[in-house]
């Protein structure tokens, strides 16, 4: 990292500058704006809950309180143990394969024409509705629950790709040409630093795709993890502890999707801490 | 890339002073969709000079110049570099790209060292040579600043320095004031004087501007409208060894920018 010449961008914010300036520059932080947002969300979900707009909708407080039962019995932390097994599996292969096909299909034309067409297929239909054919085919086991989280989450990850791919600046290709890279050293120098933007955008949607997957997957093969947490919880009617397990996993996968992109950032475009 | 292996340097023997180092032999480039760019050029570019091209927006300037650095394949004829026909880029020729072709994602240094990274120079070499050539462009100190902190004059003195930092025998510029201003070109064009002086390399400069093909040039080959042939040849005669101001004021200056209006007046009806 060129720490040296990052240090006149990052300093200012330490500088002892004025009260009032320094109020405006959170207020005018990104940051801020995101947490005023959640906040009023937050008010408003205790405001219905108390009228309350139906029985078997909690107020936030005591869904944060049966949050915080379920952490101290060990009860949440099992069921996301439990979830996170096919959810990191199916999401690791989708990452590899989507990411690997997405390449191989950007950078030879022929293969983009045998598997353009299954991808472009697969990101359009509700494929959620194939869960009971892999049930059928794979069982109830771990199998077919990570096979939900990779046909929720790899479409979208391969078309990304590809089209990262494709939108590589052609004068950046025939600069490594004209500097004597080889096809490996502009693939792995140029084409994917290039694309990785855009590569990443699909791994956050594949991700936000494979939460949603899991959770299905959890509901409606057999109740395991959290799928079981909220349908347990359903079922004897303690709706606080019920939305505490939906709220808690929305929660995680905001957080798991927020360090993707850190990991970007870090990996590939250090240009971003520079400004 | 397995033709760039084929291209060997040149050997240093053969070629004097003021002799060829790139001759380009009838050569025709007809675009697949059939758009006829090059109609059969054939051209001398004699070594340690300065040649521009110079001609008209699309008559196929780019082309010329991507066809002799190897990028782009001519429909036929040959392209001579040191005595040998070229099949792909080659370790003896660098370009400068109009729309720079800069990393964003790599600082000045990286872009600058990135051309000796493809060739395998280990890393501290690689990065000591680029310094000298960041600082011989004039960006000294902005080693580790990124593309998009650059205004769009320093971007290109990044594309010239990555260009000189390989050590080609001929460097070639496509328009490398094109997407600058014009206070900055006029300062970048007398800088570039100065490193050429210094450099005794080859350099193909293309252009679409007569006043700076006139300033910068020791030969001017006019290109005629698209398909493309060389219409004449013109070596503007100037004293360069005085101030870089003192040349546009020059009566030789104002000459040789008069007479090729007068030439390529007669494409323009
Ligand atoms: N890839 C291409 N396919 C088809 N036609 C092209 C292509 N590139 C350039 N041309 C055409 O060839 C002609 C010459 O282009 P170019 O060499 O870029 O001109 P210049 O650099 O002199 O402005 C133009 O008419 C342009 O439209
Ligand atoms: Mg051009």
């Amino acid at each position: 990292m060129p720490v040296a010449a990052t240090n006149d961008f990052t300093e200012p914010a330490v500088a002892p500058v004025a009260s009032s300036t320094s109020l405006r520059q959170i207020a005018s932080h990104p940051l801020t704006l995101r947490f005023v947002s959640f906040g009023l969300l937050l008010v408003a979900w205790e405001y219905a809950g108390r009228i309350p707009i139906s029985v078997a909708f909690p107020t936030f407080l005591e869904t944060m309180r049966g949050l915080l039962d379920m952490a101290g019995d060990g009860s949440l932390l099992k069921a996301f143990l439990i979830t996170l097994k096919p959810l990191i599996a199916g999401l690791m292969i989708s990452i590899a394969l989507g990411v690997g096909l997405g390449l191989l299909m950007g950078l030879s034309r022929f293969s983009e024409w045998l598997l353009g067409p299954i991808f472009i297929i697969a990101q359009a239909a509700p494929l959620a509705a194939l869960i009971p054919v892999l049930t059928f085919a794979y069982g109830i086991g771990l199998t077919a629950k990570i096979m939900t989280v990779c046909i929720m989450a790899m479409p979208v990850i391969v078309m990304n790709t590809l089209s990262a791919v494709r939108n590589t600046p052609v004068s950046l290709v025939e600069m490594g040409r004209a500097f004597l890279g080889t096809r490996s050293q502009i693939i792995t120098r140029i084409i994917l630093p290039a694309a990785s933007p855009m590569i990443f955008a699909g791994l956050r949607l594949g991700a936000a795709a494979a939460f949603i997957g899991i959770v299905l997957a959890e509901l409606l093969i057999t109740p395991t993890g959290i799928g079981d947490l909220i349908s347990y919880h359903q079922s004897v009617a303690d709706y606080p502890k019920m939305y505490a397990s939906i709220f808690s996993i929305i929660v995680f996968s905001v957080l798991f999707i927020e360090c993707l992109e850190r990991v970007e950032t870090v990996l590939f475009r250090p240009e971003k801490h520079a400004s | 890339m397995i033709a760039s292996l084929a291209n060997v340097a040149p050997h240093p023997g053969t070629a004097a002073q003021g002799s060829a180092i790139v001759s380009v032999r009838n050569i025709k480039k007809t675009y697949p969709g059939g758009v006829e760019a090059l109609s059969g050029i054939t051209l001398d570019f004699p070594e340690g000079q300065l040649t521009t091209l110079l001609g008209p927006s699309g008559c196929g300037k780019t082309t010329l110049l991507k066809i002799i650095a190897g990028l782009l394949p001519a429909t036929s004829g040959e392209v001579l570099v040191g005595g040998r026909t070229v099949t792909g880029p080659g370790p003896e020729r660098s370009f400068v790209f109009q729309d720079f072709a800069l990393m964003p994602w790599a600082s000045v240094l990286r872009n600058v060292a990135f051309g000796l990274e493809l060739r395998g120079v280990r890393k501290s070499e690689r990065e000591a040579i680029a310094v000298g050539h960041i600082a011989k462009v004039g960006l000294k100190g902005f080693e580790y600043k990124y593309p998009h902190e650059l205004s769009g004059g320093m971007r290109q003195r990044v594309g010239l320095a990555r260009a000189l930092a390989v050590d080609s025998a001929v460097i070639m510029m496509d328009e490398p004031f094109s997407a600058v201003d014009e206070q900055t070109r006029r300062k970048f064009q007398e800088d570039l004087l100065g490193l050429i002086a210094n450099e005794k390399k080859t350099f193909l400069f293309v252009t679409h501007s007569i006043e700076e093909a006139v300033y910068v040039s020791d030969r001017i080959v006019l290109l005629s409208r698209r398909p493309s042939r060389v219409s004449t040849i013109i070596e503007p005669k100037l004293d360069r060894s005085g101030d870089p101001e003192g040349i546009r004021r020059d009566p030789a200056y104002l000459d040789a920018v008069e007479g090729i209006w007068q030439s390529l007046k007669k494409y323009l009806d």
